[in-house]
C-alpha cells in the first residue's frame, strides 16, 4: 500500500519552548487508522500541526498528499486543508451558528454551490448520527454530540484522512466509545484516521497500530500495547 | 461574495460603537482636508475674476489736455499686449468711488480724482514681465502721471492659495493618517472578536482572500459613509458661509466623486494593513 502521510526525520524546534519533535520518522498507508499516544506534552498535537502544515518543520519533510513542507506555498496551505479533516478536544464549533450552519459554514468558505450544501449538510449529519439535532446550537448539545458536529464538519470535503487530535479527552467514558466507532465506521468507509489520546485502555481495546512519543521523540511503532502500559507507568513513577 | 456581505453585516451588529468610531473619524479627516480645499478654490476662483480685469492704469496728470490724451489713446490701442483702452474723467472716476464705496461718500464730499486711462490686456499678456516693459513705456508720456497695476495683489493672492492649499494638504494628510489607524484598529479588534471563527475558516480550507474579503468590504464601506459624511459636513458648511458672509463656490461633482473615494481608499488601506498582519500571525500561531 502506498504512503499518503509521510514523515522523515522531522525535527520542530521552537524558539522559545525548545524541541517539541525530534528525528520522528513515518508512514501512514492508505485507509489505516493510527493512534498517536504519549503523555500530554509528548509532542501529538505538533505532530498533528506540523501534518495539517499548520508548522513547519525546522529540519525534515513532511509529505502530505503531494505536498512537501519544503517547497508548498502559503496560498497552497488552503488547498491541502481541503483533503484533510481536522477535529479537536474542544471541538472549535462556532458558538454562534447551529449544528447544521457549522457544516454547511465550511462548505460555504470553501466556494460550494449552494444547492450542493443542504443536502450534502444533512447526509454528514445523519452519518454522524445528529439529523435529528441539526438546528440544534452547540450549548444546546452534550460533548459527545458537539464532536459529532464537528466530525461532521471534518468530513464535508471528503478527506482522504481525518486528523483527530485528541477528540475523546473531553467525553466520558460512554461517549468517548462511541466517538471511537464513529471514527472506526469514517474508516472503514475508506477515510484514514490519525487519532492522538492518552487513553491507552482505548488502544489496548483495539489492537491497532500506534505511534509513541516522549518529549518529542518516537520511541515505539508497532502494537504492542503491554509496552506502552510499562512506558506510561514508568514515566508515572518518574 | 454574498457571504462576505453577510459577514459584514454581522461584523456592524455586533459592533456598532466602533463602527461609527471609524466612519467619524474618516469624516473629520476628509472634512478637514474639504473645508481647506473650499478655501482654496474659492482664492482659485476670485483669482480667475481679478485676472480677467487685471488692467494697467496710467493716472494723467492735472489738466491733462483732451488732444494729450487722445494721442496717448490711439499710441496705446496699436501696442499689442492691449485689448482695450479706454479714458475715465475725473468726473466719472469720482462717481465711480461713490458707488462703489458707498460707506465713504461723505469723505468724497468735493474731493478731486486725478483722470486716467485704463488699459485692459489680452490673456497670455498679463505677466509681470509684460506689465513692467508696459509701464514703463507709458511712463514715457509726460501727460501720464504715474502708472499703477494689480499684479503685486495678484502675486500675493497665489501665495495665499499656495500656503491654504499645502497647509490643507499636510493637516488632511496627517487626519488620514489617523484615520488609517483608527480603522486599522477598529478592524483589528473585529477580527479579535472573531479569532475563533477565522481559526475555523482556516482550517477547513479558506483562502486568505476569502478570509479578508469581509473586512475588506467592511473597511471600504466604513471609507464611504465617512466621505459622504464629510461632503454633507462641507456643504453645511459652505451654505453657511454662502448666506452670511459672501458668495462661494462648492466641489464641482468630479470633486465630490474624489472626496467619496478618498474615503473608501483610507477604509480600504486601513482594513487591508490591519488583516493582513493578523492573518500573517495566525498561519503561525502559538
Amino acid at each position: 500500500m502506498a504512503g499518503i502521510l509521510r514523515l522523515a526525520d522531522v525535527t520542530k524546534d521552537y524558539a522559545r519552548s525548545g524541541i517539541a519533535i525530534r528525528n520522528v520518522s513515518f508512514e501512514l498507508n492508505k485507509g489505516e487508522f493510527l493512534f498517536l499516544a504519549g503523555h500530554s506534552g509528548a509532542g501529538k498535537s505538533t505532530l498533528l500541526k506540523l501534518i495539517s502544515m499548520a508548522e513547519r518543520p525546522t529540519s525534515g519533510e513532511v509529505r502530505v498528499s503531494g505536498f512537501s513542507s519544503s517547497t508548498i506555498k502559503e496560498r497552497e496551505i488552503p488547498k491541502l486543508r481541503r483533503r484533510l479533516g481536522i477535529v479537536f478536544q474542544d471541538f472549535r464549533l462556532l458558538p454562534d451558528r447551529t449544528a447544521e450552519q457549522n457544516v454547511a459554514f465550511a462548505l460555504e468558505v470553501t466556494g460550494a454551490s449552494r444547492a450542493s450544501i443542504g443536502p450534502k449538510v444533512s447526509r454528514l449529519l445523519m452519518q454522524v448520527g445528529l439529523a435529528s439535532k441539526a438546528t440544534a446550537f452547540p450549548h444546546e448539545l452534550s460533548g459527545g454530540e458537539q464532536q459529532r458536529v464537528a466530525i461532521a464538519r471534518a468530513l464535508v470535503n471528503d478527506p482522504f484522512v481525518l486528523l483527530a487530535d485528541e477528540p475523546t479527552g473531553n467525553l466520558d467514558d460512554k461517549a468517548t466509545h462511541a466517538i471511537y466507532l464513529l471514527l472506526r465506521e469514517i474508516n472503514a468507509s475508506g477515510t484514514a484516521v490519525v487519532m492522538a489520546t492518552h487513553d491507552v485502555s482505548l488502544i489496548e481495546r483495539t489492537g491497532l497500530r500506534f505511534l509513541e512519543l516522549d518529549k518529542g521523540e518516537l520511541i515505539f511503532d508497532g502494537t504492542d500495547v503491554a509496552r506502552l502500559k510499562a512506558d506510561l507507568r514508568g514515566a508515572g513513577r518518574r | 461574495m454574498r457571504l462576505a456581505w453577510r459577514e459584514v453585516l454581522l461584523a456592524f451588529r455586533r459592533s456598532p460603537a466602533l463602527g461609527f468610531l471609524s466612519i467619524t473619524t474618516i469624516a473629520f479627516s476628509l472634512f478637514a482636508f474639504g473645508l481647506f480645499g473650499l478655501v482654496a478654490i474659492n482664492i482659485q476662483t476670485a483669482l480667475h475674476a481679478i485676472e480677467n480685469r487685471v488692467e494697467v492704469r496710467a493716472f494723467l496728470v492735472d489738466g491733462a489736455k483732451e488732444t494729450d490724451v487722445n494721442e496717448l489713446l490711439a499710441a496705446v490701442a496699436r501696442l499689442p499686449q492691449v485689448a482695450d483702452a479706454g479714458y475715465v474723467s475725473p468726473d466719472s472716476a469720482l462717481q465711480r468711488a461713490r458707488s462703489e464705496l458707498a460707506e465713504f461718500r461723505d469723505v468724497m464730499e468735493g474731493a478731486m480724482l486725478p483722470g486716467s486711462v485704463e488699459l485692459r490686456l489680452k490673456p497670455g499678456m498679463r505677466d509681470p514681465e509684460t506689465m513692467k516693459q508696459l509701464s514703463s513705456r507709458l511712463q514715457t508720456y509726460p501727460v501720464v502721471e504715474e502708472v499703477r497695476y494689480g499684479r503685486e495683489w495678484v502675486e500675493k493672492l497665489y501665495r495665499v492659495r499656495t500656503i491654504v492649499g499645502v497647509a490643507g494638504t499636510g493637516l488632511g494628510l496627517v487626519f488620514a493618517l489617523v484615520a488609517v489607524i483608527i480603522i486599522g484598529a477598529t478592524i483589528r479588534m473585529a477580527i479579535l472578536a472573531r479569532t475563533k471563527e477565522i481559526e475555523v475558516m482556516r482550517l477547513v480550507g479558506a483562502t486568505n482572500g476569502y478570509v479578508r474579503l469581509p473586512y475588506l468590504i467592511d473597511g471600504t464601506l466604513k471609507g464611504i459613509a465617512g466621505g459622504l459624511i464629510a461632503l454633507a459636513l462641507a456643504w453645511t458648511a459652505n451654505r453657511m458661509v454662502s448666506s452670511s458672509f459672501m458668495e462661494t463656490t462648492f466641489f464641482t461633482g468630479e470633486q465630490m466623486l474624489l472626496g467619496v473615494l478618498a474615503g473608501a481608499v483610507i477604509g480600504l488601506l486601513g482594513s487591508w494593513i490591519s488583516v493582513g498582519r493578523h492573518l500573517r500571525k495566525v498561519w503561525h500561531d502559538r
